[in-house]
């Protein structure tokens, strides 16, 4: 059998013709606007709206974006995220910036029946620089904290973002400063370091490390990719969508599966769907959006179960799941929005699926995600069952951190915890065998 | 008093104070009391139902007071209730 596995275009050169373009014509990024009242103002380093405490979000003028993109400029532009300059909130793509997006996506046709599925794609964001899909939302903020002239860039970490923000910011020449929860997983903290990141583990949960990072924003002037760069890191995760449309050759599938931490991505996924269709670049149909939670973390799947958008904060994460522990998430009620405008559900997913999830995406696909990745797996598993998945319906899941970042989680629920030594046939570690064919050959035969 | 610590977005409200003491025995009585004190914070604190505005967060001695008695929250003489937006992270 023959996996298929479907690329952006790869050809031509640089983005460089829609930037130039887009300077020539009138403004297309028409300022900030507060998502809750409506207030605008200028584009500038900012996050709250002064007038009711809401979310700024960055706007666009469409008719000025569908001057210059098309299907065809998209396809005369290099790879990566910049390809969709337009409909991104910079001026112009950066002179310095990690090839970040244009990412697989691959037709998971082994992995499927074991769903309940008729037919997956995999959107392949494990391959990012950094691993992870969060390259694509810290590009735009540190091209933004480029032009804002901050001294350092920052984040809040549950431990993807600390990769993105440390890789960032080496590339564009900034000091960087990741606060994490002290006991987060190793491969994440030695991640962060070994791009010359300050890393600052704080004794408490990831929604302790936001508070905190929030007033420290404020007395330092650093700029925080996910605090006072949000309204900009945010459009970053729209790429996702993008790629998506362009990959199936500009149309949109039925159902589009992702993980919900602080549902910043999620929602931007399904804008990005949306900008496509208002620009005429895929036809509009109905998309049915699923989130997965980890069930010890599950404040969004709780509220869209009870019908409401009141988001209760969970406390104490209890969760395997680091990248996706947060109790009190910004964009929840967002989230619990889509999922039911859209027909879709959130799903909380216990971490003994997350974990088999993996293990079978690894083995049947030959992909190998983080934790965040089994549960979206077990998201399409559960709205299959609840019927939000249908016959016949092509779905697309978001697989969007690498395994290695996770390397113990795929063992839950593996007797004796992974460690029982193979015999032959057995996927797992054989035991160590002396350099002789004598000594294989014994243990081939089962005698060792 | 109990010290309110405000964010800049909320300061012009309050001549550009960081720190503000007010009274009150409660999380919504200091919430009242900063609001009666400074006029011009109440279209960002306060809900149309009174409740406090969906993208406030309030932490008293850094808990969210969603994880403990919400605006009823007993508040002593040397605590410190934090106000920041909810709309940040992740």
């Amino acid at each position: 059998m023959t996996t298929e596995i479907l690329t952006p275009p790869t050809t031509r050169t640089t983005p460089l013709d829609a930037a130039s373009a887009a300077s020539a014509a009138p403004p297309r990024l028409t300022g900030m606007t507060c998502r809750n009242c409506g207030v605008t103002q200028p584009i500038a380093l900012a996050y709250v709206c002064p007038a009711c405490f809401g979310p700024l979000e960055v706007s666009y003028d469409l008719g000025v974006v569908a001057a210059t993109l098309s299907r065809e400029s998209i396809a005369r532009r290099a790879p990566g995220i910049w390809r969709y300059l337009e409909l991104l909130p910079v001026d112009a793509a950066p002179a310095r910036s990690l090839p970040v997006g244009s990412t697989p996506l691959l037709n998971a046709d082994r992995l499927a029946p074991t769903l309940g599925v008729d037919r997956l794609w995999l959107k392949d964001d494990t391959r990012n620089p950094s691993l992870s899909f969060k390259d694509r939302a810290v590009a735009i903020a540190a091209a933004r904290a480029v032009e804002f002239g901050v001294p350092a860039l920052a984040c809040a970490s549950t431990g993807n973002l600390a990769g993105a923000t440390a890789a960032a910011a080496a590339a564009v020449g900034l000091p960087a400063y990741v606060f994490i929860p002290a006991d987060l997983e190793p491969a994440k903290v030695d991640h962060a370091l070994a791009y010359g990141a300050t890393v600052v583990p704080i004794d408490g949960t990831y929604d302790d490390v936001n508070r905190l990072c929030l007033e420290v924003a404020d007395e330092t002037g650093w700029g925080f990719v996910n605090i006072n760069l949000r309204p900009f890191y945010a459009e970053g995760s729209k790429t996702l969508a993008y790629e998506i449309a362009e990959t199936l050759g500009w149309r949109t599938p039925d159902v589009i599966v992702g993980p919900v931490a602080s549902g910043a991505m999620f929602t931007r996924v399904a804008r990005g769907f949306e900008e496509l269709a208002e620009l005429g670049l895929v036809e509009r149909r109905p998309i049915r959006f699923v989130g997965g939670q980890a069930a010890g973390c599950a404040p969004v799947a709780t509220a869209w179960e009870a019908g409401t958008d009141v988001i209760i904060p969970v406390r104490e994460p209890d969760t395997i799941v680091r990248s996706l522990a947060i109790g009190n998430p910004a964009d929840g009620r967002y989230v619990v929005e889509v999922a039911r405008d859209s027909g879709g559900s959130i799903e909380p997913i216990p971490d003994e699926v997350t974990a088999e999830a993996i293990r079978d995406v690894a083995r049947l696909e030959g992909l190998y995600p983080e934790t965040a990745g089994g549960v979206t797996l077990g998201a399409v598993a559960a709205a299959r069952r609840r019927g939000v998945i249908r016959d016949g319906d092509e779905v697309v899941a978001l697989l969007t951190g690498n395994g290695l970042k996770t390397p113990d989680a795929r063992l839950l629920g593996l007797p004796d915890g992974g460690t029982q030594r193979a015999r032959p046939g057995q996927p797992g570690l054989a035991p160590v065998i002396r350099p002789s064919l004598s000594a294989f050959e014994a243990w081939l035969e089962g005698a060792s | 008093m109990s010290t309110v610590r405000i964010p800049p977005t909320l300061r012009t409200a309050t001549g550009g104070a960081k720190l503000v003491d007010v009274a009150g025995g409660t999380v919504r009585e200091v919430i009242a009391g900063l609001v009666a004190t400074h006029p011009g914070l109440e279209a960002q604190l306060i809900a149309p139902d009174g409740d406090l505005n969906r993208f406030v967060n309030a932490f008293l001695n850094d808990t969210d007071v969603r994880h403990l008695q919400a605006l009823d929250t007993p508040v002593g003489e040397t605590d410190t209730l934090v106000l920041l937006p909810a709309m940040a992270g992740g």
